[in-house]
């Protein structure tokens, strides 16, 4: 169209938005309270990093020393087998009492009820006593059998229940009463019209659950145990007070063999933080993934992000969020 | 179109058999005694205000919901019961997956599965339920979605498409199933007007081709057109029955005659 009109010029606008209305450049209102809260944040991060550069008291150097030695990583080792194992408990065992919680059976939804009644209502540190203890309760050997009646084989409790395998049953026990709770909400999210749906194709209730209601109910369960894995990495520090050796409790050695006790808390809290952090990234891709279908445009990865910036600080880049769409 | 949507029974074959059938949800009575007769390659259309009974009715056809009183068969064979001795024995969750394989059904809120692709959605009961191979079951749900006019969004996933490509693609997945008779629940009612048209063509293509049809609606210009017969519920009862154009032209009963005149 300007092909033909050369009064238009440089102006390749068409004609119509040629009348368009200039664009709105308002001055923008004040806002000192944002100003003086800024100034008072900031204040308090100068003090913070000048404490954390300053004050000798960290040990910096004993940080750097200690950091990597080899009680400390091997402590590091046996934290995230803790919460490794505690998990793959605590989600086999949480999506287990939820289906059954859910289930048309009174007796197994009775059961899953009561035991998460029992697990969430008592600390996980009297339990994990509790497992430590095991053998006072159930005497030194467990058969094998049929209840009541003969028994097969026997294991013997204390070679069985170690200190380690007891802090696992111990945390992932509790952990599946947790969870279980996650998984009802997910699964109970999902349309009762999928359900219909499948059944209407001829699937039957089990493969219903499995490949339509927990696909979907991975978006509204994940989040969750993202937090209870970061949760559960913190919390396997009280098996500790059962002897054993994770990364708090080989902090607590190193601090009795060298006297100093915050060097070795930092290191503990920095080797928590890295795993901590390692473990949200992983949540954020996780969450993406089980999005896909349920919002139409994916949350940008932070990469993309920074893609879009484009650097500028004078005006926020146009972006669009994601949003979720009513189903 | 292909042939295989034909039933191979004859037109006068009966092909769903509703005798005497009560339902209620807790003390509220949806169903009241409503008996009817569908035979092979027949479009029936309930119609009428609602909260009469036409939607409890056509789920009862594939044993979403159980009966109460009276008997549902298709095919001659009973829904959900096997009858021995003169008792009625509930059938086994297995043999009710099994039933329903036969027959289609499309929902008023499309129901696809949101965390699969329109492919993935066609493919997945005859790769799950009839065990077809997944390049098969690919082949063929390229036609169905082709029949239906979306080809092109194959990958796409529900939430990216309109009211009415989710609807078409809903339809496309029951007849991935090769169903010998299709209930269809109100599938125009959540579409925006203009999306309408395009679910209705491809229904009356279906009728056409002639699959037996059960269809829940709202538009009365399909049941006239496209229907063989019309059941106006109300109440929970069949207040009348009989063939299409006769009762939307000239309906016999006032209660009939009063739902018309206000939907028209």
């Amino acid at each position: 169209m300007s092909e033909n009109n050369p009064a238009a010029g440089a102006d390749e606008a068409p004609a119509a938005a040629e009348s368009r209305p200039a664009a709105i450049r308002a001055v923008p209102v004040r806002r000192p309270g944002r100003w003086i809260s800024a100034a008072v944040l900031l204040v308090f991060a100068a003090m913070f990093v000048n404490m954390l550069l300053f004050n000798k008291n960290f040990g910096w150097d004993l940080v750097r020393k200690w950091l990597f030695w080899h009680t400390i990583v091997h402590g590091v080792w046996i934290t995230l087998q803790l919460t490794f194992f505690a998990m793959v408990i605590g989600i086999v065992g949480g999506v287990l009492l939820a289906v059954m919680r859910l289930s048309t059976n009174p007796v197994s939804g009775s059961a899953a009820w009561a035991y998460t009644w029992f697990f969430r209502g008592t600390p996980v540190l009297v339990q994990l006593l509790f497992w430590n203890n095991i053998a006072a309760l159930v005497g030194s050997d467990i058969g094998f059998g049929i209840p009541f009646g003969p028994q097969f084989f026997h294991l013997d409790t204390n070679s069985t229940i170690t200190r380690f395998s007891a802090a696992v049953l111990a945390l992932g026990l509790n952990e599946a009463a947790y969870m279980s709770e996650i998984v009802r909400a997910g699964i109970l999210s999902v349309d009762e019209g999928q359900t219909e749906a499948a059944a209407s194709l001829g699937m039957r209730r089990a493969k219903i659950t499995r490949r339509i209601v927990l696909p979907q109910a991975m978006r509204v369960i994940i989040p969750p145990t993202g937090n209870e894995t970061i949760s559960m990495l913190k919390t396997s520090s009280l098996a500790s007070v059962i002897g054993v050796v994770e990364l708090t409790d080989a902090s607590e050695s190193a601090i009795h063999l060298y006297f100093k006790a915050i060097p070795f808390y930092v290191v503990a809290s920095l080797w928590y933080l890295f795993f901590t952090t390692i473990l949200s990234i992983g949540q954020f891709y996780i969450e993406r993934y089980y999005a896909r279908g349920s919002s139409r445009n994916l949350p940008p990865t932070p990469f993309q992000k920074l893609m879009r910036t484009n650097l500028s600080f004078r005006r926020r880049p146009a972006f669009t969020a994601a949003r979720e769409v009513p189903r | 179109m292909t042939a295989d949507y034909i039933p191979s029974g004859n037109r006068n074959q009966v092909a769903v058999e509703i005798e005497d059938v009560y339902k209620s949800f807790g003390r509220l009575e949806v169903l009241q005694g409503v008996s009817m007769t569908v035979r092979e390659a027949e479009v029936a259309c309930l119609i009428g205000p609602s909260g009469s009974g036409k939607s409890t009715l056509l789920r009862c056809v594939n044993h979403l919901e159980k009966i109460d009183a009276g008997r549902i068969s298709v095919h001659g064979k009973l829904v959900g019961y096997h009858e021995r001795g003169g008792r009625l024995h509930e059938m086994h969750d297995r043999d009710v997956a099994r039933q329903r394989r036969t027959i289609g059904m499309v929902f008023q809120r499309f129901n696809l599965f949101p965390h699969k692709t329109a492919l993935e959605n066609v493919i997945e009961a005859p790769t799950q339920v009839l065990g077809m191979s997944r390049e098969a079951a690919i082949a063929e749900a390229r036609e169905h979605l082709e029949m239906v006019g979306l080809s092109d969004k194959a990958g796409s996933y529900p939430t990216q498409l309109s009211g009415g490509q989710q609807q078409r693609v809903a339809i496309a997945r029951a007849l991935a199933m090769r169903p010998a008779l299709m209930l269809f629940d109100e599938p125009t009612s959540a579409l925006d007007p203009e999306l309408v048209g395009d679910v209705l063509a491809v229904m009356r293509q279906l009728a056409e081709a002639g699959m037996t049809m059960i269809v829940v609606t709202h538009e009365m210009g399909f049941a006239r057109d496209v229907g063989d017969t019309v059941a106006f519920m109300d109440g929970g009862v069949i207040v009348e029955y009989g063939d299409a154009r006769r009762v939307l032209a000239e309906p016999e009963h006032p209660r009939t005659q009063a739902f018309l005149a206000k939907v028209r």
